[in-house]
């Protein structure tokens, strides 16, 4: 297993730049999830520490050992595909074993070594079909257990499970969670989406138009989104934004909307009075009170069977509700909330958290 | 959905007629072929002789040169196909997957060399030949179909290549394999049914040629076969059953070829590769 550091990564394509400086240091061990709508660069990295695509400018070290300039079969990582990418014309052993035979590996070796793969992800009577034979989880499970026959000092995974349907995308989140926690591989792992990220890393780098947004803890992106980006990206449903002018009488600060509502906010001293500002609110943390400061309009209401998504708006700004209230299922025309200040982020007029 | 019986009868009906347009030639070459001479001109228009011989076909492998053309035509249209089917496949490759700077250029300069009538070309390659030693010979034909067929077969490989996703080349790569491993070992065996596409139009291109064969070979000893079928007219006569029998004899190393190639033709191999 190994560290791998990147220093100020760049990339582009012609005149178009796809990365705009990278660093980030990734421990022995860790999993870290690169997180981030299409065309953020995150499977541009990915394949530049993998070696499939060149390195504009920048540094990519793996345990210390410059690779830049090293071909994908000598930086030792194993990378987990979209597609798979099996080779149609191998058995599932085959497949498994093709990295370990070309690197010469003594046969017995070479049978253990995917003997074992195979018992750990229950591959055993899959062994001789080819893949075709296969269904879409059982082709997963062969591109893993390529990968992990040969022990390689990091694993990378592109976009894994998005060819895969919901359950079974559950299924194998879960078991590559517990593979980690059997292997305690380096592991990259790339999505766009954020319940896979949530669920899996140890860290998140959430990524936007090729720049790093913030590097942290499931639980750190989550309750101290660094910027607007973030704190839309993850979450589900997204939060809430009110953007609105940012006014302080007194000790009292308040934002005022365009449409001239105003809502109480915490005094914050990064923000200059009378500047713009932005409001989040996660819906699951919009405190429904038939005393509450807000009324609210309800327009629609989504049963999700665990909990109800109300969809309201304040003065035709609209927001949005997570609540497991069943009584919210049939709601009437308003209600009156909540929007507890401990609960509040805010942003300033550059996009980014203001403490 | 019912199916309408009209429509379906309709419908092999055309398919029957197709089949009769297109295989009644090669039926009437049979027919001729088997046809003994003093039958031929006297019995009119019939389906078939009301005797039939084999005497043609025992004349051409006996008596008459055509086991040499034969024997030509295979070693032309054979090294040809393989020539062609190795460079196209290498060709085909570097322009399906590299980037590099001339590609524009040598896409458009091998698609120009298509646009023009042979008959044009027959002179200068003539000229280029004759001082290397090359004409009269077959390594000299070989040379000239090789060209030809070239940047067409190249064209067909690249598309092959283009439906084999990357993926597959680039997990080769990081388990370990250099980029022409990948190709050797993963890409190629998954292009077969190109490769046989490749081989099989190559070779009958090369079988069936005339113009240059003609142009370009005078003796007997290195005529390929369209160019011998040719000794079968005298100036006064046309032996057509000889010639028949021997048209007959020159599709069997065809039809063997394709036989041999088909269940490449028809396999889907990259079926299970990527997606579920």
């Amino acid at each position: 297993m190994a560290s791998i550091d990147i220093q100020d990564i760049r990339k582009s394509f012609g005149t178009f730049s796809v990365l705009h400086g990278v660093d980030l240091t990734i421990r022995d061990g860790e999993f870290i999830v690169l997180v981030g709508p299409s065309g953020c660069g995150k499977s541009t990295l990915l394949r530049m520490i993998a070696g499939l695509e060149d390195v504009t400018s920048g540094d990519i070290r793996i345990d210390g050992r410059r690779v830049n300039d090293l071909a994908p079969k000598d930086r030792d990582i194993a990378m987990v595909f979209q597609s798979y990418a099996l080779y149609p014309h191998m058995s599932v052993a085959d497949n498994m074993s093709y990295s370990l035979k070309l690197r010469r590996t003594a046969k017995e070796k070479i049978a253990s070594a995917v003997g074992g793969a195979a018992a750990k992800l229950g591959l055993d009577p899959l062994l001789e079909r080819r893949p075709r034979a296969l269904s879409g989880g059982q082709r997963q499970r062969v591109a893993m257990g390529r990968a992990i026959v040969r022990q390689p000092k990091a694993f990378l995974f592109d976009e894994p499970l998005s060819n895969l349907d919901a359950r079974l995308r559950e299924q194998m989140r879960a078991e590559i969670k517990k593979l980690h926690g059997d292997l305690h591989a380096t592991s990259i792992y790339v999505t766009h989406d954020q319940i896979e990220a949530m669920t899996l890393a140890d860290r998140i780098v959430a990524m936007h138009a090729g720049v790093v947004q913030q590097v942290g803890t499931p639980l750190d992106l989550y309750d101290r989104p660094a910027n607007l980006f973030v704190a839309g990206f993850i979450g589900s449903p997204g939060m809430n934004f009110f953007e609105g002018c940012y006014l302080v009488s007194g000790d009292q600060a308040e934002l005022r909307l365009a449409n001239g509502v105003t809502l109480p906010v915490p005094q914050r001293a990064g923000i200059e009075p009378g500047a713009t500002a932005t409001l989040g609110i996660r819906p699951e943390h919009v405190v429904l009170d038939a005393h509450g400061a807000l009324e609210a309009k309800v327009d629609l209401i989504e049963p999700t069977g665990f909990g109800i998504i109300m969809h309201v708006s304040i003065h035709d700004v609209p927001m949005k509700i997570f609540t497991l209230d069943r009584a919210m299922l049939d709601p009437g025309p308003a209600v009156r909330v909540d929007l507890p200040q401990e609960r509040l982020h805010l942003f300033g007029t550059q996009g980014q958290r203001v403490e | 959905m019912r199916s309408k019986p009209f429509l379906t009868v309709a419908h092999r009906l055309a398919i029957l007629a197709y089949i009769v347009v297109a295989l009644f030639p090669l039926f009437w070459l049979l027919k001729v072929s088997v046809t003994p001479n003093d039958l031929l001109y006297s019995e009119g228009v019939r389906m078939w002789p009301s005797r039939a011989t084999f005497e043609h076909y025992t004349f051409v492998i006996a008596h008459s040169a055509f086991p040499t053309f034969f024997k030509n035509s295979l070693i032309v249209a054979g090294s040809t196909a393989v020539a062609v089917t190795i460079l196209a496949s290498l060709a085909g490759y570097a322009l399906s997957r590299f980037r590099f700077r001339a590609k524009y250029w040598i896409v458009a300069l091998m698609l120009v060399t298509q646009m023009f009538p042979l008959v044009m070309l027959v002179a200068p390659i003539f000229k280029m030949l004759s001082p290397l030693g090359l004409t009269n010979s077959l390594t000299g034909l070989v040379i000239v179909y090789t060209a030809f067929n070239v940047p067409f077969a190249t064209f067909l490989m690249q598309s092959f290549f283009d439906g084999i996703p990357r993926d597959l080349e680039e997990a080769a790569m990081i388990d370990g394999a250099t980029q022409f491993v990948a190709f050797r070992q993963i890409i190629l065996p998954l292009t077969l049914p190109g490769i046989a596409a490749t081989l099989g139009f190559v070779f009958t291109a090369a079988w069936s040629e005339l113009l240059f064969a003609l142009m370009l070979i005078s003796g007997n000893d290195a005529a390929t076969f369209p160019v011998g079928l040719l000794t079968f007219v005298s100036k006064f006569s046309v032996d057509f059953g000889q010639m028949m029998a021997a048209g007959i004899l020159a599709l069997i190393p065809a039809c063997l070829f394709f036989l041999l190639i088909q269940r490449y033709l028809v396999q889907g191999l990259t079926a299970g590769a990527v997606k579920g």
